[in-house]
């Protein structure tokens, strides 16, 4: 393998290349002269990360960018909880506590924000088209359009089970946002620190309405993410509802860890159950738009 | 400790040095460079105090911080297995087991990822718990989840590399999910002001390397963990 020569082809099919990869100049230099040094087997995976950072999601976001993407977030869970725990005839009775628990810690995280942010909060909230305090939800998934025959989840508001799995998918969309965000807030003790602590309520609410589906429904699902496809969204594939749950689930079916492979120590299900992965920020768009009114 | 230089740390890791660099990845070479030349230790060799296990500086020792928590956590669960508690359910006995495999998945991840840096196996104490009680067996696994959620959140800034941060990540949300069952088997509720600031912000609440070692090495025989540099 011939770093330089493949850097070359690059550059001139790509010319901008060396644009991209600009603040990762230094690395390439690194390879170059610790060559002699480096096994020749883990240049491929140095090679791809490099390709990742330059060729993957955007290489910059702002704080003000994360914490505007992470209340819109935010705010779509809140809204889908207070409509659900307004409509009299949705929720049992034994279950009011807890999904008011939900409810009331999403509205928390929404007042931190909100507060974090002060005079930074985005109208325009992650570049979708609502303002951040009168969202403009169509939780059936349609868009906002009226034929009912599109849309992937019709009765949220009347079928609670249909509700527990978009408040599912909402929670696990949480989840993989806020991962995919960090490292745009490396080193940021405050931040970052915070980001982290709102992630990780997001996965314990993520896991406790897993369960409380598996155990209401039986349906075949875990509290960890198994898979890509039905198993890990307990929505059956080959519907509506099923091909918008995929996208929630994008990429988890992933066994290999920076290189190693996890399903040489465990089960393939259990390598793709013990590591979360995160969601790009257009890829959390591309899922959240279908529930924002156009 | 004498000074090492980087080329006496490469001569004699060999191998080991290399698999941590393919694990390393390009933007962190030559960050894994420096922290391995500023560590000076090796194998869970002692720095400084010689009645305990330094797990090192930079990237490396937080990676050896998630490496000894998840050892801990994994020797919890595969007793848990091998010796399940009183009148386990099916589904109880299923979900512990996805845990322990999980738990083995990120001790052994973790263990491949830092190949000569990592300290050596820990000697787990459990004679505090009682394997055969659900409740004393379950009490103890919430202690060891949320524990964990706490440290990861913690240790999140002390993290140089965004790879390695992302590693965490994806990991952590992993714990919490742990947390949030065991909560549920032990008919709990899922958040409460002890590990998540419910009345307040929302936030969960992390700890620092330093609180969370204090609680770690109650479960350990022989010599403590340490983190001097984890500040």
């Amino acid at each position: 393998m011939n770093l330089l020569n493949l850097i070359e082809d690059i550059q001139t099919a790509d010319p901008e290349f060396k644009d991209r990869i600009s603040p990762r100049r230094a690395a390439i230099k690194n390879i170059t002269s610790f060559g002699t040094k480096v096994a020749a087997a883990a240049l491929p995976f140095a090679f791809s990360t490099l390709f990742k950072k330059a060729y993957g999601q955007t290489a910059t976001r702002s704080v003000n960018d994360v914490l505007n993407f992470a209340l819109t977030a935010e705010i779509a869970e809140l809204g889908l909880y207070n409509t659900a725990l307004g409509r009299t005839n949705l929720i049992p009775a034994q279950d009011r506590p807890a999904i008011t628990l939900l409810r009331d810690v999403e509205t928390k995280h929404v007042t931190f924000l909100k507060l974090v942010l002060g005079s930074n909060i985005s109208s325009t909230n992650a570049g979708l088209s609502f303002a951040a305090n009168t969202p403009n939800f169509d939780y059936t998934g349609n868009k906002g359009s009226a034929n009912t025959a599109t849309a992937p989840f019709p009765t949220v508001f009347t079928d609670y089970n249909i509700f527990l799995a978009v408040a599912n998918a909402f929670e696990d969309t949480g989840v993989r946002a806020y991962k995919g965000q960090a490292p745009f807030l490396l080193g940021n003790q405050t931040v970052l620190t915070a980001a982290l602590n709102i992630h990780s309520v997001e996965a314990r609410h993520a896991a406790f309405l897993r369960r409380l589906r598996a155990i209401r429904s039986g349906a075949a699902i875990k509290p960890w993410i198994t898979g890509d496809g039905a198993t890990a969204s307990g929505v059956p594939a080959g519907t509506l509802a099923g091909t918008t749950a995929a996208f929630v689930y994008a990429g988890e079916a992933n066994t290999t860890q920076a290189g190693v492979n996890i399903a040489g120590f465990v089960s393939t299900s259990a390598a793709q159950e013990s590591f979360d992965e995160p969601l790009t920020t257009d890829q959390v768009l591309s899922i959240l738009t279908n529930f924002i009114k156009a | 400790m004498k000074t090492t230089t980087q080329e006496d740390l490469l001569a004699k890791e060999g191998m080991a040095r290399r698999s941590f660099l393919k694990f390393a990845g390009a933007g962190a070479i030559a960050a894994g460079v420096v922290a391995t030349a500023s560590s000076c230790q090796k194998h869970g060799g002692v720095v400084g105090d010689p009645n305990a296990i330094d797990l090192g500086t930079g990237d490396i020792a937080v990676l050896n911080y998630a490496y000894a928590l998840e050892q801990l956590e994994a020797a919890f669960y595969t007793q848990v297995i091998s010796s399940p508690y009183t009148n386990i359910t099916t589904d109880e006995r299923n979900l512990l087991t996805d845990i322990r495999d999980h738990e083995v998945a990120h001790r052994e991840f973790f263990k491949t990822a830092l190949g000569g840096n990592a300290i050596a196996g820990l000697t787990p104490n459990f004679s505090k718990i009682n394997f055969a009680d659900r409740t004393s067996v379950l009490s103890y696994a919430k202690a060891f989840e949320d524990l964990g959620v706490a440290a990861y959140n913690g240790a999140g800034y002390l993290i140089k590399s965004a790879d390695y941060l992302t590693l965490a990540g994806k990991i952590v949300s992993v714990e919490a999910r742990h947390a949030a069952l065991i909560r549920l088997l032990l008919g709990i509720a899922i958040e409460e002001d002890t590990i998540v600031n419910v009345s307040g912000s929302g936030l969960e609440l992390s700890q620092t390397p330093q609180q969370v070692l204090g609680q770690a090495n109650q479960f350990l025989s022989g010599k403590p963990l340490i983190a001097p540099n984890l500040m």
